[in-house]
């Protein structure tokens, strides 16, 4: 994979999340975490339904703050969310209905860039050719599938060049052959600028093939079970990919808390295959 | 896309408008006729072909335009004022947990007094002039585009409201370019809803003034009219503050097709 310089870009230390429901005191939903994510690198969390890891991207991209621990990205605690680290969401609805394909990147752009309207279409155009939907620059974002919304938001993400794509399983609400597609062209995309991609994801198969490295988490609340190495298992056809993925596959279902929880991942593993 | 549940193949039908034509062109008839023949008196009611006539001679003589200017414009700058006004309480309720309680205490207290009823007070605040009447426009107009407006703001999307913090955007910004626009189906029809009251509020004050006024609306021309035992002239008015209303509403319509009908906020009516 060849990543020459090893420089951590998130770094998570003694991390707990509570989960706030009006004024109660709070579940406490990620517990005393750790773990270093390097500059460049694709860096993907796995766990059952449920078990946090979406609250764990939403702290990394400062949307709510530990209760205990610190969360270090570009060596300076985050203490609110920003534009270095764009967010890509499930949600289809993530981009303003109200302004079209192009506009909501332009908009994107000039905000947080200061970029001036000429130079921001610019950039928008060359962002949304990199992800495939030049050709629905000027549609509302509900005049498009589900595939093209999410290639869209990921346009927007990339546009502001950030120093890492948080994305919260964004494609998890696609169908299997679009699903494929994107996790292609991700790469790709990885490939071709360099970003740190922080994906949560709960398919095995989309986390080793798109992964440097999984971190496994168990169900609430989460606790690392094991952050494995899977910088070499990416061609789906190598004995690795298929060892590591079984791999993946016992820890997530052993460590389940009880057995309904167990029951359910085998049966969702079952379905990704 | 509207989904259909009526049977595919359906025989050649009159077009929409023609049959509002034609129902409008029966009524009109219908209208002449029981005047004609009827035996009604002329003083009570008075015969489409007289009230065309008064609309017509009114019309030339400057009278029905400078009307409906006076009105149009005291719902104008009515609306105007009560616009920001509401919009600015919805703000202010959204982001402050005291500017909520103020709100729905405001609104619980105010939305059900009729407009019309606070007209006697502001006439003695601003006497017989257009600021009682446009006070009480505002009045109308704040609570419902208040309470329609905070809703919208309410339902906003978790997601969208990420996005907009994910993008850094100051106060002024995210309520600007995110909440305005992402409520703009609320708010329209709080809009809608004010307008409403408030075109009704206006003929209806303009009335109270009477012959006191000196420079009428509609409402002071329909009540000249009864004044001066002029029949035509009443129906004449009364079909301008009615074509009027339409027009309005079709406005409003326009502007739903143009924004959030367009961006598939809405689904066309």
């Amino acid at each position: 994979m060849g990543r020459q310089d090893i420089e951590p870009i998130v770094e998570l230390s003694h991390v707990y999340l509570d989960y706030h429901n009006g004024r109660s005191q709070g579940t406490t939903i990620v517990e005393d975490v750790n773990f270093t994510i390097q500059r460049g690198e694709k860096f993907v969390i796995i766990g059952p339904s449920g078990c946090g890891k979406t609250t764990l991207i939403k702290a990394i991209g400062g949307f709510l703050q530990p209760r205990q621990g610190q969360i270090v990205v570009n060596g300076a605690p985050i203490k609110s969310p920003g534009p270095d680290r764009a967010f890509v969401f499930q949600d289809f609805e993530q981009l303003f209905a109200w302004r079209t394909v192009l506009d909501n990147i332009v908009y994107a752009l000039q905000v947080t860039k200061q970029l001036a309207r000429r130079a921001a279409i610019d950039k928008a155009q060359f962002y949304l050719k990199l992800v495939d939907v030049a050709e629905a620059a000027e549609k509302y974002p509900h005049m498009l599938s589900g595939g093209m919304k999410q290639r869209a938001a990921l346009a927007r993400a990339l546009a502001l060049e950030p120093d890492i794509l948080l994305m919260d399983e964004p494609f998890g609400a696609l169908d299997a052959i679009t699903r494929n597609q994107l996790q292609l062209e991700l790469n790709d995309i990885w490939q071709s600028t360099g970003v740190t991609i922080v994906l949560v994801t709960h398919s095995i198969q989309e986390a080793v093939f798109l992964g440097h490295h999984v971190m496994v988490m168990s169900s609430s609340p989460a606790q690392i079970l094991e952050i494995v190495d899977t910088s070499q298992a990416q061609d789906l056809a190598s004995p690795a990919f298929v060892d590591i993925s079984a791999h993946l596959q016992s820890l997530l279902i052993r460590r389940g808390r009880n057995q309904e929880t167990a029951q359910e991942s085998a049966a969702q593993l079952s379905a990704v295959e | 896309m509207r989904i259909s549940l009526a049977a595919e193949k359906k025989a050649w039908t009159l077009p929409e408008w023609l049959r509002y034509v034609l129902i409008g062109a029966s009524f009109i008839a219908a209208w002449q006729l029981y005047v004609s023949f009827g035996g009604v008196s002329q003083l009570l009611v008075a015969s489409p072909a007289s009230t065309l006539q008064a609309l017509f001679t009114d019309t030339t003589n400057g009278q029905l335009p400078g009307a409906i200017l006076v009105s149009l414009q005291n719902l104008a700058i009515g609306m105007l004022i009560g616009i920001s006004i509401g919009l600015l309480l919805a703000s202010f309720s959204t982001f402050s947990r005291f500017g909520r309680y103020l709100l729905t205490a405001l609104t619980a207290v105010f939305s059900p007094l009729p407009g019309i009823a606070i007209l006697p007070l502001t006439i003695l605040w601003f006497g017989l002039s257009s600021s009682a009447i446009i006070f009480v426009v505002v009045f109308g107009a704040i609570w419902p585009i208040s309470a329609s407006t905070d809703t919208g703001f309410r339902t906003i999307g978790t997601t969208t409201r990420m996005v907009a913090l994910n993008l850094g955007l100051s106060r002024w910004q995210t309520v600007r370019d995110v909440f305005l626009p992402a409520a703009l189906p609320h708010i329209l029809s709080g809009l809608r809803l004010a307008w409403a009251f408030g075109w009704r509020t206006v003929v209806g004050a303009e009335i109270v003034f009477g012959v006191a006024g000196s420079n009428g609306g509609l409402g002071w021309y329909i009540n000249n009219a009864r004044y001066f035992l002029n029949p035509p002239a009443i129906f004449a008015g009364l079909v301008v503050i009615s074509l009027l209303g339409v027009l309005l509403d079709t406005f409003f319509q326009f502007i739903e097709q143009k924004t959030v009908v367009k961006w598939g906020m809405k689904q066309a009516q």
